[in-house]
Order: C-alpha cells, then sequence, then structure tokens
C-alpha cells in the first residue's frame, strides 16, 4: 500500500524517533523474518555489522548463510547477487562505498540490468544493492563521490535515494518486494540522523515524491542529503519572506514527473539541487523534462545548484566548496523568484 | 557398463551441435542471421559431456559461443533457430540473438555478450542452493579468454571460500579471439591456477565426450557432498575462426589438422561403436533424425513473424 507523503511529514501516532541507519537495520530483519529467500552479502556485514552498523546482529538472528562477509571482490559478489537473484533468491549486496560499484559496473549494467530484457522476460533479477555515497568528512576523492547519474542513465535498473529514516525504511522494503534490480544509496551523512518510524508494517511505493515542505513560492527540488540542507534553506527563505516548496525524489529511477510537475505548475519558479557534479547529472535531466512539460508556467529560468566538475578534495573547507551549501541554495530560490 | 541408449543420447546431442551451427552459418551467409555468430564446431563434446552428467534442475551459465551449451540442456531447436533469425517465436523474443540465448526452463541461465560474464553469475546460483539446503549444482562454461579476467579469480576464491556445488568447466579452445594461449599467459596449463585457490582441478580431453562425461559426473557428486567448487580444463579447439566473418589465417595449420583428427564426432562415433555396441546404421538413422529435426527448425524460424515494433515501444516506456 502507498503511503501518502503527508503522513510521512506528520509524525504518525505510532511513531517513534529512530536513527536513519537504524531504519535500514529494522527493514531487512523484518524482510528476512518474512522471506527466506533474502539474504545479505557484502565486506564486514556480519560480526561487525557493517562499516555503518546497518546489519548489527543480523548474523545472530539469521545465521552464516544469510548474512555473508565477502572477500573484497565486488565483480564476483555482485555478480553473485545477479546469479542468486535469477534462480529465485533475494540477495541484498552491500557495496561498501558507491565508489566501489565501479569495480562492479559490468556486473551491474551488462548483466542484471539487461536479464529481463535480454532473456525475453524468462527471467528476472530481484536484487537490492545497497551502497552509500557522497562527501563525508574528509574522505577524499575515491570515498566521496555521488555516482547515480551513471544508473540513471542504464535503462533496466531502479534508483532509490532516501533522505529520512522513515523513507529509509519503507523504500527498502518495497525494494525487496519487487522484481527488477535496485541501486539503493544511501548517504554516508544520514546515518545518524532521526526520524519518526512507526512500529508496524508499511512501505513506501516506488516512484513517488514527496513534498517535505509545502510553500507556494518556489519549488526547491532535491533528494537524499540535499534533502535535509533544502529544508535549511526553505527555513532561512521562509524567514526571508520566500515560501519554498521542497520536494524529496525519493526514487529517480521510476521519475515522479507528474508531482514534479504539480509542484512546478504551483510555484512557477525552479530550484533542482544536487550533490553530484554538475556536468552530465540527473538535474540537468530534469530540467529538461520540466521545460518541455510545463514551459509555459514557467516564471524564470530552471536553477540548478550542483557540485562543481571536480574530484571532491580532501581538505574541509575545499571539500565544502565543491558541493552545494545552505546559501547556494538560498541564493539560488532569491534568484529564481527575482527577490534581490 | 553404459548402456546403448547412453552412447546414442551422447552421440545424437554431439550431432545437433554439428548440424545446428554449419546450418547457423549458412543462415548467415543468406542473410537471415544478423551481428555475431561464433559456432561451437569442434568443441561439441564439452557441453555435450557435461550436461548429460547433470541433473534437469541444476544450472549453467554460458557463453557468447554458447549454441552447444543451450542444445546440450534440452533446448527447442526451433525456439533457437528463431531467436537466432530474431524472430517473435524465439527464447527471447528477438531481443537477444546469438549472444543471449537463455532457456531458464532448462537451467540454463543464458549465454553471455561478455567474456567471464557469466562466471559470478553461476556462483551466485551455486549460494542460492547453498543457502536453500538442496542438492543442486551450477555449472559454469567459460573459455580460456576468461580465465585471464578478473571475475575468474574472483569467483574460484569467493566459491571455494564458501565450498560452493560450483563446477568451473573451462573450455580452453585455445585461442582469445585471435591470440594465442601461450601468447596471453606464462601458464597455459590454466587448471593450476584452481589449485592456487585450494579447488580439486584437473585437466581432461575436450574432445572425448566419454571423459568429460565421467570428469563431470564425478565433480557433481563431489559438489553434492559439499566437497565444491571443481575446475576442469578441458581442452579442446576450435575447428574455425573466432566468428562466422573471421577466416581464423593465424590458426597453424598442422595443429589444426591434428584437432581435425581428433573431431570429437569422430570419437565419438568410435566410443558409440567400440564401447556402445552400436551399428553404423542405428548412428545413420540418428543423423537422419536430427537433420531432419534441424529442417523443421529452420522452416519454423523462416516462417515465422518479427517482433512486433509496437509492443516493443509500449514496452520500453517501462525502463
Amino acid at each position: 500500500m502507498a503511503t501518502r507523503p503527508e503522513e510521512s511529514v506528520a509524525a504518525p501516532a505510532a511513531g517513534r524517533t529512530i536513527m536513519y541507519r537504524e531504519a535500514l537495520n529494522e527493514a531487512l530483519r523484518e524482510e528476512m523474518r518474512r522471506d527466506p529467500r533474502i539474504f545479505l552479502m557484502g565486506e564486514g556485514i556480519g560480526e561487525r555489522g557493517g562499516s555503518y552498523k546497518v546489519t548489527v546482529d543480523l548474523l545472530k538472528e539469521f545465521g552464516p548463510r544469510r548474512v555473508i562477509d565477502t572477500p573484497i571482490a565486488e565483480a564476483s559478489f555482485t555478480g553473485a547477487g545477479v546469479g542468486a537473484a535469477i534462480t529465485g533468491m533475494r540477495p541484498v549486496v552491500e557495496i561498501l562505498f558507491v565508489d566501489f560499484a565501479l569495480l562492479a559496473m559490468d556486473q551491474i549494467v551488462n548483466q542484471a540490468a539487461k536479464v529481463r530484457f535480454m532473456t525475453g522476460r524468462q527471467g528476472h533479477v530481484p536484487l537490492v544493492i545497497r551502497t552509500q555515497g557522497g562527501v563525508g568528512n574528509g574522505l577524499a576523492a575515491q570515498h566521496s563521490q555521488s555516482l547515480e547519474a551513471l544508473f540513471y542513465h542504464i535503462p533496466g535498473l531502479k534508483l532509490v535515494m532516501p533522505a529520512t529514516p522513515y523513507d529509509a525504511k519503507g523504500l527498502l522494503k518495497a525494494s525487496l518486494r519487487q522484481d527488477d534490480p535496485v541501486i539503493f544509496i544511501e548517504h554516508k551523512l544520514l546515518y545518524l540522523t532521526t526520524g519518526e518510524v512507526p512500529t508496524g508494517d508499511y512501505i513506501v511505493e516506488l516512484g513517488q515524491a514527496d513534498v517535505k515542505r509545502a510553500g507556494s513560492d518556489v519549488t526547491i527540488i532535491a533528494w537524499s542529503a540535499m534533502v535535509l540542507r533544502s529544508l535549511q534553506a526553505a527555513q532561512k527563505l521562509a524567514e526571508q519572506g520566500i515560501d519554498a516548496e521542497v520536494l524529496d525524489l525519493r526514487t529517480l529511477v521510476p521519475l515522479d514527473r507528474a508531482r514534479i510537475l504539480e509542484s512546478v505548475r504551483k510555484t512557477e519558479h525552479v530550484v533542482i539541487v544536487q550533490e553530484a557534479a554538475r556536468r552530465g547529472g540527473v538535474a540537468s535531466d530534469i530540467a529538461s523534462i520540466i521545460q518541455a512539460e510545463a514551459f509555459d508556467y514557467l516564471d524564470s529560468p530552471i536553477e540548478i545548484v550542483a557540485g562543481k566538475n571536480t574530484p571532491i578534495p580532501y581538505n574541509l573547507a575545499l571539500e565544502s566548496a565543491c558541493v552545494p551549501q545552505e546559501a547556494d541554495i538560498i541564493t539560488a530560490a532569491r534568484r529564481a523568484v527575482y527577490a534581490d | 557398463m553404459y548402456s546403448k541408449e547412453f552412447f546414442t543420447r551422447l552421440y545424437r546431442t554431439m550431432y545437433t551441435i554439428r548440424v545446428f551451427e554449419t546450418r547457423c552459418v549458412k543462415l548467415y551467409r543468406q542473410g537471415a542471421i544478423r551481428g555475431y555468430l561464433h559456432s561451437y564446431v569442434g568443441e561439441e563434446a564439452i557441453a555435450t559431456g557435461a550436461c548429460a552428467a547433470a541433473r534437469p534442475q541444476d544450472y549453467i551459465t554460458s557463453t557468447h559461443r554458447g549454441h552447444g551449451h543451450c542444445i546440450a540442456r534440452g533446448g527447442d531447436l526451433k525456439r533457437m533457430v528463431a531467436e537466432i533469425t530474431g524472430r517473435e517465436p524465439g527464447y527471447c523474443k528477438g531481443r537477444g540473438g546469438s549472444m543471449h540465448i537463455a532457456d531458464l526452463s532448462t537451467g540454463n541461465l543464458g549465454a553471455n555478450g561478455i567474456v567471464g560474464g557469466g562466471i559470478p553469475i553461476g556462483v551466485g546460483a551455486a549460494m542460492g542452493a547453498w543457502i536453500r539446503g538442496d542438492d543442486r549444482v551450477a555449472i559454469v562454461f567459460a573459455s580460456d579468454g576468461a580465465a585471464n579476467n578478473g571475475v575468474f579469480g574472483e569467483s574460484l576464491n569467493f566459491a571455494a571460500s564458501l565450498r560452493l556445488p560450483f563446477i568451473l568447466v573451462l573450455e580452453n579452445n585455445q585461442f582469445a579471439v585471435s591470440t594465442p594461449i601461450e601468447q596471453s599467459t606464462a601458464e597455459p596449463e590454466l587448471f593450476r591456477r584452481g589449485l592456487g585457490y585450494g579447488i580439486h582441478s584437473e585437466r581432461v580431453d575436450g574432445n572425448n565426450v566419454l571423459v568429460v562425461y565421467e570428469r563431470t559426473a564425478e565433480a557433481i557428486e563431489a559438489c553434492r557432498r559439499g566437497e565444491g567448487p571443481i575446475l576442469l580444463e578441458a581442452v579442446t579447439y576450435r575447428q574455425a575462426g573466432h566468428h562466422v566473418n573471421d577466416p581464423g589465417q593465424y590458426m597453424p595449420k598442422d595443429r589444426l589438422e591434428y584437432y581435425l583428427s581428433r573431431d570429437p564426432l569422430k570419437i565419438g562415433k568410435d566410443l558409440a561403436l567400440s564401447k556402445g555396441g552400436l551399428k553404423e546404421h542405428a548412428l545413420q538413422r540418428v543423423e537422419a533424425e536430427v537433420e531432419r529435426e534441424m529442417d523443421e527448425a529452420v522452416e519454423f524460424a523462416l516462417n515465422s513473424p518479427e517482433p512486433s515494433v509496437e509492443e516493443f515501444l509500449r514496452e520500453v516506456e517501462i525502463y
């Protein structure tokens, strides 16, 4: 059942406040109890519970055949996920950093994404690849990238990027109950963030964007960690008399075009915020959709606030300079509504 | 110790592969097949012997040179030719072609256009069986070329660490496209690599269908006992170039002649006559039946509709 976005903003009655990583842990635990075909593999996910503690205590409950520590060999264990999925299992492969997914791109792009199509729908690949991206605090060029555009570009993959504990749990559960390969990208700065999560079972259907803050003057479109940053910017904008709507896409594939266009038609001004490097990014594609389908509604050029076209530097000041900050979002929104 | 039926079955499968490949090359020349076509002629004993040792519920993954594996698992010739000629009733509705034929109904998880791409997929199939606790095994066919790719080592190591029911049948046809094996590695005895991963590994005569059958049967039994994985290097030779448009002029004549004298069909026939006690005319009857079946498959394919573009375009909306 689809959960309406409003419910995720308002605190559900049965809700508790838990961390993003705990929400993910609950999703895995509950789904593994429900479905014996689900198993996990990845580097250090067993006894250690994963680098970001998402798989804590799952080995204890499900044993070493359903929580498998792998060698540091992304191509083969991702490929093993593909093979297990084709033969009726529901693997969750954890790739420690999205940067390391590049080692497994043949299995993701040439195999997982294409099996259903290439086999004339004889086979399908219900594989969830959990990984995490984005800048942390000085993790430098090979552990900080935002690579969603690579997956967004590949037909046959679904692409999920939750921003809140509620969405993380509901989207992971939904991903485990459908039949296509899902790239599920968490953000390293979100694991310790908290939010309301109900105790009961629920899912968040893929392909439904969520209005995280309703507003009437400008639409700020974001996903993953940039949603939180956009909400903070919206708060400041409100103090300046600008009522921003923050639309969290939650999944990039499928993309909720309807809700994007609905918001754009309402506010007539758009800012798209992406942490990833600007060139060839998802924001550009969303901008092209908006201009093609809602051109007459736009009152100003679409603003894109994005990462700089650079490898991520180690030094913290340099790191901050190359991904969108609250001030950048505020500036773009003010420009969009001709406030200055 | 083996029945007449057993040898008849082996010979029928090998002969079917030979006729299938020969006919497909002809169809290619006539323009009925597009793209790439990699012939398995000369390597028939490997797919035939290995698949004869497996049960229907076991899994295989195949290669870009994959028609033989599909046939040896019991694939339907009509649907195969239909696929290779890009028709709607083909295995993949004309969307896959020669390099992507899969037949999930026979546990064939698919050919693969990426050299080595099927190896980790086979690890996953074996892993599923291991998790469920059933006694299926996964047989992965891969080439000597794939042995030099990263996933070869990663997959053997990973499968060995979990003792998965995984059998890697390395079809060493001695050429990676056009590069001879001696040139691409300092250790052309590829089975030795498996030893380094702590895996039982051996080299077998890939042109002798009975040898391949027996070694694979032993490997499968070992895997079902939890003593996998196992690496079998089956030495063979491509009797033609890499694909239909490669004349293979780089292949040394004397070596080719040697392997032509050890043609797997010839060896299979001799085995059927000597060990199987079959008569020449019985095998000729098999050959006639296979050729008729192939005629029917070609006719079926060429009279089948091409896939609907409208339906395809409706389908792509969801991606």
